[in-house]
């Protein structure tokens, strides 16, 4: 399939890369950077890097669970392993991996030459990069290493009063309040631009009904973010003065309240998950058309879904508090708005199945990930309705039932969704093909270890295994389950180390890719791999939704059908 | 769930079946299949069934929701306010008088003359959760707030649940057991709870430890002047099973090295190891020992 040459002639230019220069000055010039590609692929290695790393606490959780009564860790080192996993993964790796792809990709797929505002882009990169440092440094900025410092421990949602000075002394809490505050600052830079770029740079034809499902999914994304991140920002600034200025919004013992911040929270919380699930969303949308050879079934619904997902998502939130004790007409309006996001997503699984339909697929590693999610999706969305109906979350609730969905969408959708966009994309950010049998086994391996370890989380939470509990007794029937699942984590460990290997491994020694491997039909894949600085010689002209399709097809063009 | 499990199976053949029927056969060339935008008629069918679902599935829950958020008691029905602590259960019978910790006892209910137990949720200190999954739902315990829950269980027996909202360093050894008696049974439980402490000259050296030491800061033993109340109650400890909040078989044993080094058996519970010599210690569990 790869083409020797790009599709777009006069985009050639040849790479003006000097020879070999010092080290110092390379890393120079990636940290003065505003290029949007180069910021790009700092958040993606930075969510990786973060990635990693919250994946090695939530292993050794699933060491200590794996057998009953087992003293691997402590109480309060597994209290601040599974607050630091929540927050590590939410804040530091998945958000920064959904901004890395935007940030790359965005103005290269509406034609543009960067993002909006490149020096804001660099600022919020480098935010985000601070907040998840300090956030680290509790770890050696509280009692010193010792016995694993004094990180968190108040999970990754810090309900009041947990948080109060009274309960949790010391400065570990301020660490995570500072640090999330910070990488908000950055969250909300990025997002504007986002937006910005969005509206305001789109190369010439390329109205807002051509953009790319994935350019329409992060928009969404950036709305959510520019909506939502201030919610957290005033929460913990509150909690601040609660902590320093002898405040009382969530001081119980002083009258404040517990629920405020509850509410406060979800109100992030929640549109937060559909800030990494929709780009996650977007990555399906262009691959599994590539790979099936159609162009995405009923656009404008997907559209349409799209934005009634970003809109019905702010309105969920006291599905988290269920059990909080709220009216039984609370509660019902809960069950309806949670229960109406399930139509929106419904509509974009069919309609990615309908683009499937009829199609000659071809299963590369890029789309086995989009296709394993599309299911995933189904099964974790099943869940969610089952959640969503308030008594059976006052049962499961908080349970491991709940771990396992919303691991569900995260792995199963979110992460599995970033590993499709890694070996879409790679080519076009190196040049170089990945190597597709490895990329098997990685995929393989990770669906097995993934499904080993969360289809059958599902049951301890059904047999009343309650979350973020160090220890069990072997008498509540769990320990089977717990076993298998933390077996699991074997396989997926495996899978990500090959994943790594080919990833530094296709850098040297991978196959070139050419400027338009997979014969598709955005504009990105009209420029060089990898692409210049400045994106494009000269901005492509787009008449249709599919402006690589009507070059490659003039005889039939997408335009004469819109 | 049976809707789910269909919607399921469903969605997940037709996904299965596209991948089979449309992957890319060895004798295809390279022709492009044909290129189908999408279609309205379909696009509106898969809308409208997911939107009935999804009313089916809302009325049904606000049906539940009602039911059991807004029951009516009957007269008969017992009351009983469980305030969480870091990490153990209060329980207090306003009724007749008493309290209790850790295991919770209701008479069991029959259809015919229902006797529910009617429960009022305070915190002391952090967020807790009241979850006995075969008994009823979670609510939680939330500090300057009152919420209620009901359970109504019909079989005589022995529940266990535990803490459900992450509340500090000991969330997991915060177990709750309801033993579920025979009515005749829980008025037994009931007159007995409501007695005093039993006063025995044989253990007045360990009622001495306890009462000269902070023991008796923390821990409530009615009829003596011990009046803590950040620590369970103890005047019928004997007549628990376990101690420490489930963590434990209420043997001397356990009883021993309990107050000896609490965090042998609840590391970072919140009470204190006296460091009370060897004879103190004995007394003492003398004494705890005593109290049926």
């Amino acid at each position: 399939m790869a083409d020797a040459q790009p599709i777009v002639p006069p985009l050639v230019i040849p790479q003006d890369r000097e020879g070999s220069r010092p080290l110092v000055q390379v890393l120079h010039e990636w940290i003065v950077t505003v290029d949007h590609k180069r910021l790009g692929l700092m958040y993606f290695s930075y969510g990786i890097l973060f990635l990693v790393i919250g994946g090695i606490e939530a292993s050794i959780m699933r060491a200590q669970l794996a057998v009953a009564n087992n003293n691997l860790v402590s109480p309060e080192v597994f209290n601040r392993l599974f607050t630091m996993h929540g927050t590590t993964m939410i804040f530091f790796a998945a958000m920064p991996i959904v901004f890395g792809i935007a940030n790359y990709l965005t103005p290269l797929m509406i034609g543009a030459r960067d993002m909006a505002f490149p020096r804001l882009n660099a600022w919020g990169f480098w935010m985000t990069a601070l907040g998840g440092i300090i956030l680290y440094f509790s770890f050696i900025g509280g009692f010193g290493l010792y016995g694993a410092g004094s990180a968190p421990d108040v999970g990754w949602f810090a309900y009041a009063p947990l948080t109060s000075p009274a309960f949790s002394v010391g400065h570990s809490t301020d660490y995570w309040i500072i640090g999330l505050l910070i990488s908000g600052f950055g969250s909300i830079a990025t997002g504007l631009n986002i937006m910005t770029t969005v509206l305001c740079m789109r190369g010439p034809g390329m109205k807002l009904n051509r953009m790319p499902m994935l350019v329409w999914l992060n928009s969404v994304m950036a709305f959510l973010v520019l909506l939502v991140i201030g919610p957290l920002t005033a929460a913990q600034l509150m909690l601040l003065i609660d902590r320093y200025l002898g405040g009382h919004f969530f001081d119980t013992q002083a009258g404040g309240s517990a629920v405020i911040w509850m509410h406060f929270f979800w109100i992030f919380g929640h549109p937060e998950v559909y800030i990494l699930v929709l780009p996650a969303f977007g990555i399906l949308s262009e691959v599994i058309p590539v790979f099936s050879r159609k162009p995405i079934f009923g656009y404008n619904i997907m559209v349409a879904a799209t934005v009634a997902i970003g809109f019905i998502s702010m309105s969920v939130w006291a599905h988290h508090m269920f059990t909080v004790g709220m009216t039984s007409y609370a509660n019902a309006f809960f069950v309806a708005s949670t229960a109406a996001i399930a139509v929106p997503t419904g509509i974009k699984i069919f309609n990615w199945v309908g683009t499937m339909w009829g199609g000659k697929i071809t299963f590369t590693t890029a789309m086995l990930f989009s296709v394993a999610a599309v299911a995933q999706m189904l099964m974790a969305g099943l869940t969610g309705i089952m959640l969503a109906a308030a008594p059976f979350d006052w049962q499961l609730g908080n349970s491991y039932f709940v771990i396992a969905h919303f691991h569900y969408v995260i792995l199963g959708v979110i992460v599995f969704g970033v590993f499709s966009a890694a070996y879409y994309w790679y080519p076009k950010v190196t040049g170089r093909m990945m190597n597709e049998t490895l990329g098997k086994w990685h995929f393989w391996l990770f669906l097995i270890g993934f499904h080993v370890t969360f289809d059958f989380m599902h049951i301890p939470g059904i047999l009343g295994m309650p979350r973020r509990i160090y220890t069990y007794e072997a008498s509540r029937g769990w320990e089977i389950w717990n076993l298998i699942v933390s077996v699991g984590v074997i396989f997926q460990v495996l899978a990500v180390l090959i994943w790594v290997f080919n990833v530094i491994r296709s850098y040297f020694k991978g196959k070139i890719a050419g400027s338009d491997p997979w014969d598709a039909w955005t504009l990105e894949w009209s420029t060089t791999s990898p692409p210049p600085d400045y994106n494009f010689a000269e901005l492509p002209v787009v008449r249709s939704r599919r402006p690589l399709w009507d070059l490659k097809h003039p005889e039939d063009p997408d335009w004469k059908y819109e | 769930m049976a809707i789910c499990l269909g919607i399921f199976l469903v969605v997940f053949s037709l996904i299965v079946y596209s991948l089979v029927r449309y992957r890319k056969k060895a004798t295809d060339d390279d022709s492009e299949p044909p290129q189908i935008y999408g279609s309205n008629q379909v696009e509106l069918a898969w809308t409208v069934i997911p939107v009935l679902i999804v009313a089916v599935v809302f009325l049904a829950a606000a049906r539940v929701i009602h039911a059991v958020e807004d029951k009516p008691f009957p007269p008969n029905t017992i009351e009983v306010t469980a305030t969480g602590h870091q990490f153990w259960w209060e329980f207090q019978y306003p009724a007749y008088g008493f309290t209790t910790a850790n295991e919770l006892h209701v008479p069991v209910s029959d259809r015919s003359h229902p006797t529910p137990t009617h429960i009022i949720l305070l915190s002391a200190d952090t967020d807790h959760s009241f979850w006995v999954p075969q008994l009823a739902g979670k609510v939680d315990l939330i500090p300057n707030r009152r919420n209620e829950m009901w359970i109504e269980p019909l079989d005589v027996g022995h529940y266990v649940g535990q803490c459900a909202q992450y509340c500090g360093t000991q969330h997991a050894k915060m177990l709750l057991n309801v033993m579920v008696d025979t009515p005749e049974d829980f008025q037994k439980w009931v007159q007995q709870q409501k007695e005093p402490a039993v006063m025995s000259d044989q253990v007045a050296a360990g009622r001495k430890v306890f009462e000269t030491n902070a023991c008796m800061n923390c821990h409530t033993i009615a009829g003596t002047i011990s009046h803590g109340r950040f620590g369970p109650d103890l005047t019928h400890l004997m007549s628990r099973t376990t101690i420490a909040s489930g963590a434990a078989p209420n043997t001397q044993d356990n009883l021993t090295l309990w107050v000896k080094d609490p965090d042998a058996i609840k590391p970072g519970c919140l009470m204190p190891a006296m460091q009370l010599d060897e004879q103190s210690v004995n007394a003492l569990v003398a004494y705890l020992m005593s109290l049926h």
